[in-house]
């Protein structure tokens, strides 16, 4: 009698559920996976539809920008542009993953080895979702959001609250703390930003802007232009990275459920910030983890070779790296790439080669590849990852090469290619390409005088001459504006030579 | 967007279109955030699949920014989103004639006439056979042979075939005989079955029926005339062919059946199809009563006005020739306005010519007359435009549901 677990396409749940604990045995047991409390929901297409317009989350407040983002998914669906995913997992715990009802009960098996496992152990160990994220908070934390905004639009009306996410929106990526979190409010602090919910306690920054202009007067007086200005700076925690938390705590226009919203959308934007880092790591993670299952499950004669297949058929497809002239190509796999790597860690690992031994002497040959692997997927972001473990043998598998552009020069030149030569270098700039704090512009504020012109200034710090566009810029500036109430001025410097490059004000 | 659409249209044609596609200026649903210019500056990309580049090689840099696509241009030369859905020609009317109702001056009793019709009342049992459903008909005639299990042809067939094959073979034999005549036996059974049980039984006849209905019948003729003299060129065509479109879709809406006639003069009038009303040249003074002639003699010919409902659209430049202007006034006094449910008359004035948009006191000899006309007949408008941005405001303005504002 065969002890295959299913067989034929048809899934039930009761399939599922043994399925999902002979999985769960391979990756507990064998793997030594450490996993949140699986929740695995079976959605619709619409449903994955509305997952999708809702940033994959479960629960949303409203904005338009969601259904623009719905109605773009579902008509490039309907017409047959673009597939769904097979699966989306939350960082949550428990772990929500939604799976596609039309998925086979192959497919089902590979989603929830790729999500529920493989996903949900990276959720819950790597360094960056443990210090960031809140896994066991952010449906409560969407839940109240959502109500709140809600709230405010029934208060003071939709208009209002869309100008204000508008332009929170318009600043999401600046949003977040890189490197290091905002001091945790004490519980009087919290208390009193409750209060200030609640709207009992008039504003905090009308309080600053009477003490300002009342106490600070004298105080300034005195003392030097200079000495004003580091005071300032002192008093507001300058420079600033976050900028919706500067507005957030220093506006001198906003109320507080204005406040608030900002808030929503940087503790939201702060919460997606790690998947941002480990988009490679996160899925490598996940389909070395379905790989490793599913080739144990056939093993262990528990699926049939027509299922492997099938599997294998998706998983293929997901690795597949079009190579930079393909008409498919679209930047590097994620997938491909994170896989890849960890395949090689294994690799190197168990079967090391001399240069293995030369490049990894940590790793190479060390019997328990399963204990290196865990400690690279916890201790690890995509940038650090690659930096660490891209080896020159896979280097050479991807062909990979570096093109630099160099504005001033007429032509790109092929700068290192995958040779002895050049893998130090096109592992460092691969790295670099992951690195979010250099793929995304750095702009911090500088000064704000509230007792003096009140403009707020910016400083873009321009990396390798690469400037903002001018279009995005300009909205954006409209957009901050708005939240600060008087003008707003963006410097951008040459991070090199502090050479200033451009000065752009909202003021006409 | 619609103003657009307007432009790249036909005027009859301009509803046979099923589908209207509307883009939404990207300005409404720009989400902007601080984003790297895809140009300029010093970027080292890492790509896969190295063939036979070697360090030092250069390659031409690629059009569009280095090798990251920029957004394209929307073809309006503004940027846009590119978001965009499709309205079906209902909604899109829906949105461009909303709040706009028909001049319900002068309800006249003949507004509808009626006629008789026929409307389709499902199927009978009984009924002509130039009407019989054969689809219902054989669905009904499948299903009771299948009940009653009447042999099938094939099967019958079949039998036939084997007997005769028996029969064909010569032997004496007693199974052979005795076979034959149990297949002879079964044979008859099956035949008289079939019999029984007929192919087409009266009973499977269903024939589709027909009540007979009356009709509220309402019709509409619009009357486009347009002065084609040397003066109107083609910015003043244009513009007029957008006001009749407009008129003409909207009174589509209302009556189910409208019909157009284009009357263009210079300083004799004619009937005309609508490319020659639009594109042909045409040279010669200018009497624009020779239109309004015209136009009577074809209501009174072909459109009798207890059964149609008579719109009038008029485009000029103002210019008319001597004291004509004076007899137009006459001629609609007297003939036209007591016959036509609306008249709307639009003047293209040049472009900037703020001093005539904004006063409508002033103007030439046929605006005066015209303004008389407009005094006495309430279901008598006139305008004045300038550019495209005006024609759809204006028209509204005509047939605003609220008609105190347009007075």
């Amino acid at each position: 009698m065969s002890n295959l677990l299913f067989d034929g396409p048809e899934w039930t749940f009761e399939l599922l559920g043994k399925a999902h604990d002979a999985i769960e045995e391979i990756a507990i047991e064998e793997l030594g996976l450490d996993v949140y409390p699986n929740q695995i929901e079976i959605i619709s297409s619409e449903q994955m539809l509305d997952a999708y317009s809702a940033v994959g989350m479960p629960l949303m407040y409203q904005h338009w920008s969601y259904g623009k983002r719905f109605a773009r998914d579902e008509a490039l669906y309907r017409t047959g542009r673009q597939g769904l995913a097979y699966e989306i997992v939350i960082n949550s715990n428990p772990c929500i993953s939604y799976n596609m009802e039309e998925n086979t009960m192959a497919m089902q098996t590979l989603v929830m080895a790729h999500a529920a496992f493989g996903h949900n152990h990276f959720f819950k160990n790597n360094y960056l979702f443990q210090q960031w994220t809140d896994a066991a908070g952010i449906h409560d934390y969407l839940a109240f959001a959502k109500n709140f905004v809600a709230n405010c639009e029934e208060r003071y009306g939709i208009d209002a609250v869309e100008e204000i996410l508008d332009a929170a929106h318009a600043l999401q990526s600046q949003g977040v703390f890189r490197y290091g979190r905002p001091p945790r409010p004490s519980k009087e602090e919290l208390q009193a930003m409750q209060r200030q919910r609640d709207g009992y306690e008039s504003q905090q920054s009308v309080l600053e802007l009477w003490a300002d202009n009342t106490l600070g007067k004298d105080r300034l007086e005195g003392s030097e232009e200079d000495g004003a200005l580091s005071e300032r700076r002192g008093k507001m925690n300058l420079p600033q990275e976050n900028l919706l938390y500067f507005l957030e705590k220093h506006s001198p226009v906003l109320t507080s459920w204005q406040r608030e919203l900002l808030r929503i959308v940087r503790y939201i934007a702060q919460y997606m910030y790690p998947q941002k880092q480990t988009k490679v790591m996160n899925e490598g993670c996940a389909t070395f983890t379905h790989y490793y299952i599913i080739n144990r499950l056939l093993e262990k004669d528990l699926i049939s070779e027509g299922a492997y297949m099938e599997m294998m058929h998706s998983h293929t497809n997901v690795v597949l790296q079009p190579e930079y002239d393909d008409p498919r190509y679209g930047g590097l796999n994620p997938y491909a790439l994170g896989f890849a790597m960890m395949q090689d860690i294994r690799r190197i690992c168990e079967e090391p080669t001399d240069e293995d031994r030369e490049w990894f002497p940590d790793i190479a040959g060390n019997p328990d590849w399963k204990g290196v692997m865990k400690d690279a997927w916890a201790n690890y972001r995509d940038e650090s990852f690659i930096l660490q473990f891209l080896s020159p043998n896979l280097i050479r598998k991807f062909k990979l090469f570096m093109l630099s552009d160099d504005a001033k020069q007429a032509n790109l030149v092929v700068s290192n290619i995958h040779n002895r030569q050049g893998y130090r270098n096109i592992r460092s700039a691969l790295a670099r390409s992951y690195d979010l704090a250099y793929l995304e512009p750095d702009i911090q504020v500088d000064d704000a005088d509230l007792s003096g012109d009140r403009e707020l200034k910016l400083t873009h710090a321009v990396r390798d001459g690469i400037t903002l566009d001018p279009a995005n810029r300009d909205e954006v500036l409209k957009h901050l504006r708005r939240l600060w109430g008087y003008d707003v001025s963006l410097t951008a410097r040459n991070t090199e030579t502090g050479a200033r490059i451009s000065h752009v004000s909202t003021a006409a | 967007m619609v103003d657009k659409s307007v432009r790249d249209k036909s005027v009859t044609g301009a509803d046979q279109g099923s589908e209207e596609k509307v883009t939404i200026p990207a300005k409404g649903i720009k989400e902007p955030f601080f984003a790297n210019s895809p140009k300029g500056g010093f970027r080292q990309h890492v790509l896969p699949g190295n063939k036979d580049f070697v360090v030092g090689d250069t390659i031409p840099r690629p059009k569009g920014g280095a090798g990251e696509g920029g957004k394209k241009g929307a073809e309006d030369g503004e940027g846009e989103d590119g978001f965009s859905f499709t309205l079906t020609k209902d909604e899109y009317l829906e949105i461009l004639f909303e709040g706009l109702e028909l001049p319900d001056l002068v309800k006249k009793n003949t507004v509808e006439t009626e006629t008789v019709g026929t409307r389709r009342a499902g199927l009978t049992t009984a009924g002509t056979p130039n009407n019989l459903n054969l689809v219902r008909t054989m669905r009904n005639s499948l299903g009771r042979r299948i009940a009653l299990q009447r042999p099938s042809t094939a099967a019958f067939k079949a039998l036939e075939e084997e007997l005769k094959n028996l029969e064909s073979i010569e032997d004496e034999s007693e199974d052979h005989s005795a076979r034959i005549v149990e297949l002879r036996e079964k044979l008859a059974i099956l035949d008289r079955r079939r019999k029984l049980v007929g192919y087409i039984d009266p009973i499977d006849l269903r024939y589709d029926t027909t009540v007979p209905e009356k009709i509220r019948n309402s019709r509409a003729v619009v009357f486009c005339l347009m002065d084609v003299s040397g003066s109107m060129q083609e910015r003043e065509k244009d513009l007029a062919k957008r006001f009749f479109m407009l008129l003409h879709l909207f009174l589509e809406r209302a009556y189910e059946h409208t019909e157009i006639v284009f009357i263009r003069h210079t300083h004799q009038a004619q009937e005309v199809d609508e490319e020659t009303f639009f594109y042909a040249k045409e040279t010669g003074g200018t009497i624009v009563s020779t239109a309004l002639t015209e136009m009577q003699k074809i209501i009174e010919d072909r459109y009798p006005t207890d059964e149609w409902n008579i719109y009038g659209a008029q485009a000029s430049d103002g210019e008319n020739f001597g004291n004509d202007s004076v007899k137009c006034k006459d001629l609609l006094f007297d003939a036209l306005m007591p016959v036509c449910q609306y008249y709307a008359y639009v003047e293209i004035v040049g472009e900037g010519d703020d001093k005539l948009l904004n006063n409508s006191e002033e103007g030439a000899d046929l605006w005066q007359n015209l303004r008389e006309v407009d005094h006495a007949f309430p279901q008598f408008q006139m305008r004045r435009v300038a550019e495209p941005g005006h024609i759809y405001p204006i028209f509204r303005d005509l047939f605003a549901a609220n008609k105190e504002n347009a007075a």
